[in-house]
């Protein structure tokens, strides 16, 4: 699980990925509208694990802190940064009250909507509220916040990167890494993450599954069609 | 808003009734040995020559009811039996920082002659979503059973519990005496329960709900009062999110000639505030409701709000400003040079409101705010505020990435401006350690310590190296640290610190630190005063866990949450010590999660694991 890493880490980090690897393009360049996908990339640290073979945390970096660093600080909307349940430690109550308070946000609300995350061949779920997040990327940074400790642990540092699908590699299968978003919607069928906007989203998805690759065949894609014929 | 909590031994009104004294003084002091023969028979008390051990008994009445303090109380109960039962009679006032410590059968069973409860539930992570509703904490139970018990219980005072409409019914039903109902980060309850109590409790002085959640049953409250003459000392309403009838509120107030304390919600406006404090001179702690107008100006004259102010010569402790128009604001101005305490913290004020309020404010003490009046009006307080002792600066915008407007900058003025401070808490976006050891240095009064670095795993932002040596610096120089909590980047360094210095850290609250198992052993190892443990999202994992199982039961809790336990180590613990109540919560039945921990809540218990535990949570 990694943080926010300020500016001045950058000269530690050691970074496997793409050559010219500037991941800020990734999350603004190639997206189509509301069918974006999600695109999550991990940075892994190739670190050699000095510390008596503990593992640390911090020290695996997303793409997330690298675009945080190369965007001007911009007061109204902070770039797209993981958010945690609970953290900061400010009371709900205070929260509330804040959240009415605040012209310029959204104001946060009440209830939250939490859904159980699954990622494959991990040892454990999360949880995240997606309440908390107001558009695919900002949910695709805090997946991968969450679940780059086990890819980690997977590689053992060796593999580097992760590549989540996007929509290209929807139909390449053949790099087993690959995982493929899915959700269970209300209805309880499996959908795959990407295709309706982003507030739909947030109300019909239960339950989130990160897919191996290739047990993704067969899932449907037209989840646009199946909640326009709904309505 | 600070709670004006009364330490144990201000609570003078906690007297048990009158005891039944023997007439003449007894000759012999109290002795350890109560079979020794009298030499002094009081005369009328022929009984006491047959049972020397009841004379005993009663001096031990009549000295043990002027003891106050509850650890000297405690220590009392220790000496013998016969102690033990005379503390038992004599107590008055009960402290249960953890509800489910104790059944309510239990606590009736020992004491007999309560007057009042203090009774804390749901632990503090529970505050930020980290345990899903429902837990637990209930207060029916406790009321059941006091109801038929304590007929003379007369204060009630809850942290963290589920309190229902019924439970107040109750307890305005059963306590004829009732004076003091304090509610502090409660829920479970609403107006309707509230209009109870007001109505019912003929007697009531105190009705303080801080920070609670209470439902809007559209139920006219405040008209519930008694129609006379009240005994009201202090009510704070400032949580209710629901809108107040003014007319009866003035008219409230115009008849508690007692009241010193009220603090107002926001639905009332400044006009109303302005009418109240005309009526109420005598306040001397005020939580000031909205502090605006509903509507633009009237085209009447505005009424002079500083002369309402002026003529409330006796407040000192100043809050509320829930939806602040700033352009009022200096209509306090009357009243900062008397102010000892200040709460900001729900009002988005800047540096240039700010400033020429509080370099009026010479006296004060305990001063609450956002962030928003940065770095600049953390200055403005250190360069007039020498009498600080508390300071707690909150996060306007409580999100990770946000803006930061209070730095190490702010952080080290106070440090230099406040040589007395002995409470902060600080939320920041960043942080150097250089700050941090100055304040150590400079404020060797500290006793809580509360550091929010918000991004976590942030480093020193000047140096980029981790915070191990400012938090270091803390425990080592901060020789009466009671409480603290640490953030940003902390490697296992800054845990062998506060395992070696932290002598008197009694609660330490861990989240996104340290790198391995033996962090957290160098805290279980160390810090002998330990009692309140709360860690999440941190790599400590079985191993750490075991390391600990020497001292769990001289500790109230521990809860660790996203961290690396194992089901089967849990349950090795449980099994271990059987009076530690091990809860293992998870979210739902996760099967998916067969041996993971995600929330591990462990307490002693004198009476086993609880049993209105929900699905969600297992017992080991």
């Amino acid at each position: 699980m990694i943080g926010s890493v300020e500016l001045n880490l950058r000269e530690t980090e050691l970074c496997l990925g793409l050559p010219g690897g500037d991941t800020a393009a990734l999350v603004t360049g190639n997206k189509r509208g509301f069918s974006e996908t999600v695109d999550l990339k991990l940075n892994l640290n190739n670190e050699p694990e000095s510390k008596e073979g503990s593992t640390t945390h911090h020290e695996v970096v997303t793409s997330v802190s690298k675009e945080k660093s190369s965007c001007p600080k911009d007061p109204a909307k902070p770039p797209a940064k993981a958010q945690v349940v609970g953290w900061p430690p400010v009371r709900s109550y205070r929260k509330n009250v804040m959240g009415s308070c605040q012209k310029s946000s959204g104001g946060t609300e009440a209830t939250a909507a939490f859904v159980k995350v699954s990622m494959d061949g991990a040892p454990y779920l999360r949880k995240v509220d997606l309440k908390m997040y107001k558009s695919y990327d900002e949910l695709s940074s805090a997946l991968a916040n969450m679940f780059s400790s086990f890819t980690m642990g997977k590689n053992g540092g060796e593999e580097g990167m992760i590549d989540f699908m996007n929509e290209r590699k929807l139909k390449d299968l053949v790099n087993s890494w690959d995982y493929v978003p899915s959700y269970e919607d209300k209805d309880g069928d499996w959908m795959l993450v990407g295709d309706v906007p982003w507030p739909m989203f947030v109300d019909t998805c239960k339950r989130l599954r990160l897919m191996k690759g290739s047990d993704a065949i067969g899932l449907a894609p037209g989840a646009m069609e199946k909640c326009k014929s709904r309505a | 808003m600070p709670q004006d909590r009364p330490q144990m031994s201000e609570d003078d009104d906690g007297q048990s009734p009158p005891l039944d004294l023997r007439s003449a003084a007894i000759a012999d002091p109290c002795s350890s040995s109560p079979n020794k023969s009298r030499n002094c028979i009081p005369s009328g008390a022929m009984t006491s020559q047959a049972f020397p051990d009841h004379v005993l008994e009663n001096v031990l009445e009549n000295v043990l009811q002027f003891l106050d303090s509850r650890s000297d109380r405690n220590a009392a109960s220790l000496v013998c039996k016969s102690w033990w039962r005379v503390e038992s009679l004599t107590r008055s006032e009960v402290f249960i920082g953890n509800c489910y410590a104790l059944s309510p059968a239990r606590l009736t069973q020992r004491f007999k002659r309560i007057r009042s409860l203090l009774l804390k539930g749901k632990p503090r992570f529970a505050d930020f979503n980290l345990m899903p509703p429902d837990w637990g904490a209930n207060f029916a139970p406790w009321v059941s059973t006091m109801a038929k018990a304590y007929p003379w219980l007369e204060k009630v005072d809850l942290k963290r519990m589920f309190v229902t409409d019924d439970d107040l019914a109750l307890l305005a039903d059963s306590f004829p005496g009732f004076k003091e109902l304090i509610l502090v980060c409660c829920e479970g309850f609403g107006t309707s329960g509230i209009a109870i109590v007001a109505n019912k409790c003929r007697k009531l002085k105190v009705l303080d709900l801080i920070e609670s959640e209470v439902s809007d049953d559209e139920v006219d409250w405040i008209s519930c009062f008694p129609e006379d003459v009240t005994n009201l000392e202090s009510l704070a309403f400032d949580c209710v999110e629901a809108p107040i009838n003014f007319k009866a509120l003035e008219s409230l107030v115009g008849r508690s000639p007692f009241l010193k304390k009220l603090r107002l919600n926001r639905f009332v406006s400044l006009e109303e505030l302005h009418r109240l404090l005309l009526g109420a001179p005598q306040l001397t702690s005020l939580g000031t409701g909205s502090f605006s107008h509903d509507n633009a100006p009237q085209s009447e004259q505005e009424p002079d709000y500083a002369a309402a102010f002026r003529a409330c010569k006796s407040v000192v402790c100043l809050s509320g400003f829930r939806e602040l128009m700033p352009e009022y604001l200096p209509a306090i101005f009357p009243v900062c040079a008397n102010l000892t305490s200040l709460n900001f913290s729900y009002a988005n004020v800047s540096p240039d409101m700010f400033k020429p309020i509080i370099h009026n404010c010479h006296k004060l003490q305990v001063f609450w705010a956002l962030d928003s009046i940065c770095d600049e009006g953390l200055l403005a307080v250190a360069a007039t505020c020498k009498e600080l002792r508390e300071l707690r600066i909150f996060p306007f915008d409580p999100r990770e990435d946000s803006e930061g407007p209070v730095s190490e900058v702010g952080l080290l003025a106070i440090s230099e401006g406040c040589r007395n401070l002995e409470s902060i808490l600080y939320f920041c976006q960043r942080m150097t350690n250089a700050a941090v050891i100055t304040m150590s240095e400079n404020c060797p009064e500290l006793t809580v310590f509360r550091l929010c670095i918000m991004g976590r795993h942030r480093p020193d932002h000047v140096t980029g190296k981790p915070m191990d040596e400012g938090f270091g610096a803390i425990v080592k120089n901060c020789k009466k640290l009671t409480r603290l909590a640490v953030s940003g980047l902390l490697t296992d360094q800054a845990f062998r610190y506060m395992g070696e210095y932290g002598k008197l850290i009694r609660t330490l609250s861990v989240a996104f630190a340290g790198d391995s198992d033996m962090a957290l052993r160098h805290v279980l190892e160390g810090c002998p005063r330990l009692q309140k443990l709360e860690i999440r999202d941190s790599p400590f994992g079985d191993v750490a866990l075991r390391s600990g199982m020497h001292r769990y039961y001289n500790m109230r809790f521990v809860w660790m949450s996203a961290c690396r336990l194992s089901k089967g180590c849990c349950r090795d613990i449980a099994r271990a010590m059987p009076n530690l109540v091990v809860e293992v919560i998870g979210s739902d039945d996760d099967e998916d999660n067969r041996d993971y921990v995600e929330t591990l809540y462990m307490y002693r218990s004198l009476d086993g694991p609880r049993k209105d535990a929900p699905k969600f949570v297992t017992i080991l």
